[in-house]
């Protein structure tokens, strides 16, 4: 273990640089907080550490000219919470976000890193599926962007090319009348692992539900982008027969395993019992927005 | 290869010192520094007993490398008293006997002093979310939630 070295790069090129060049027994350190978990247990034994929160880019919010939020990869939980607008826009990834672990673990944890891990229970993961946001990633081919749901390849693998590194996250302009949500469902009320965690974003006009999406968590080796349930509820006033619908979609949806946390049957159900609630949820704030 | 040299403040003093570039922020602390009122639980950031705020950020010291000190603002429990003068909440914890072993106690100190510089009158719901993060074996957390309120409303009479 002696033989780590440590790398704290000003610039996106010179980390991508040297992130590549280590050919993969280099690792990107954001808030550190399930790195360090793994050097210490001997899961990661990384010959180099690429901190990248010296990188401007990767640690900004900015709320863009056209009402779109990009957040940098690095940005801990605890800023994003100190930030004077992100949650009044995204309230639901927002609390999704402040439901990773502690106070303190919020003061270092990244959405970006929750992303990267690639855990399917990661709960700001949903939320962000149903905010619709884009990845931006930098690699030694350069720039590209995906949709956040196509990100997660599998429990612990991502779709990242070697070399590349996320960058940062876009959220999209939001229109009047637009509201999110998450939920999660654990045995107790704080500091525990999505037995089934549920993102909600959409939009109402004059009643009417014009948009949504919906990003379900822990119920299958990836968090996922759940169309059909989306589909339920958009062209709906949202009446109980169309979140119904929504719900068993959801439900429809899971591909969940038998753990400690809960079985397959439990988290299949309560899929959809969050599906609802999220659902009344973001639209209250929708009517607010 | 050799160790590498980082400069930091610790609680308002500049500080040096040398590490490896895995050691984590609580090695530093307990091994270089001197300073041992973090203490290690867990080791993998459930506890809360290696508390520290860095630039006033709450964070645990076991998770964080401590190379990334350089040129950062830590606060430790050892910072926490001024002059002998004890912080309210440490008075408190004493008055109201809000510690029996005493092992989670700094780090439980250092998390409620960042709860109440954010939120000078929480509410018991409040408290216990926000010390959440801190787990403590002896005292079933009712006296050390009773002795953060308390804290509080001395402070804000105080204010």
């Amino acid at each position: 273990m002696t033989d780590t070295r440590y790398l704290a790069p000003q610039t996106l090129d010179e980390a991508v640089s040297a992130f590549a060049a280590a050919q993969g027994a280099a690792r990107i350190l954001a808030g550190g907080t399930d790195l360090l978990v793994q050097m210490r247990a001997g899961i990661a034994t990384p010959g180099l550490i690429v901190d990248i929160k010296k990188i401007g880019e990767m640690n900004r919010i900015t709320e863009n000219a056209d009402g779109s939020f990009t957040v940098g990869a690095a940005v801990s939980a605890a800023s994003l919470s100190d930030h004077p607008r992100f949650g009044k826009v995204w309230p639901g990834v927002l609390e999704a976000v402040n439901l990773i672990g502690s106070k303190q673990v919020q003061g270092r944890a990244s959405p970006g890193g929750n992303l990267c891990n690639g855990s399917p229970a990661g709960d700001s993961v949903p939320a962000m599926v149903a905010a619709g946001a884009v990845v931006t990633i930098q690699g030694p081919n350069g720039r590209r962007q995906m949709p956040v749901e196509a990100f997660p390849a599998g429990p612990g693998k991502t779709n990242l090319a070697p070399g590349e590194i996320l960058v940062s996250f876009t959220l999209p302009a939001r229109p009047a009348g637009s509201g999110d949500a998450y939920l999660r469902m654990i045995p107790r009320t704080e500091m525990d692992i999505a037995v089934v965690g549920c993102g909600v974003s959409l939009t109402m006009k004059d009643g009417v539900c014009t948009a949504a999406r919906v990003g379900l968590g822990a119920v299958a080796p990836v968090v996922m982008l759940v169309e059909a349930a989306g589909k339920a509820l958009v062209g709906t006033r949202l009446e109980p027969a169309a979140v119904a619908a929504a719900a068993a979609a959801c439900s429809a949806a899971c591909r969940p395993i038998n753990d400690k946390r809960g079985t397959i049957a439990y988290r299949t159900k309560v899929a959809g019992v969050l599906l609802k609630r999220a659902v009344a949820i973001a639209a209250e704030r929708a009517s607010r927005s | 290869m050799s160790k590498m040299h980082v400069s930091t403040t610790i609680n308002g003093e500049p500080m040096e010192f040398l590490c490896d570039a895995h050691d984590s922020m609580l090695d530093a602390l307990r091994g270089p520094l001197g300073l041992t009122g973090a203490k290690e639980g867990c080791g993998t950031g459930d506890c809360g007993a290696c508390s520290i705020t860095v630039d006033g950020r709450l964070v645990c010291a076991c998770l964080m490398l401590a190379v990334e000190s350089e040129g950062k603002s830590l606060g430790t429990i050892e910072g926490m008293s001024r002059g002998g003068d004890l912080h309210p909440l440490q008075r408190k914890f004493l008055e109201m006997a809000a510690l029996q072993c005493g092992i989670c106690t700094p780090g439980v100190l250092i998390a409620a002093k960042s709860l109440l510089e954010k939120n000078p009158n929480p509410t018991e719901t409040e408290v216990r979310f926000g010390l959440a993060g801190n787990l403590c074996r002896c005292t079933g957390y009712d006296k050390i939630v009773r002795a953060v309120l308390e804290t509080a409303a001395e402070m804000r009479g105080a204010a």
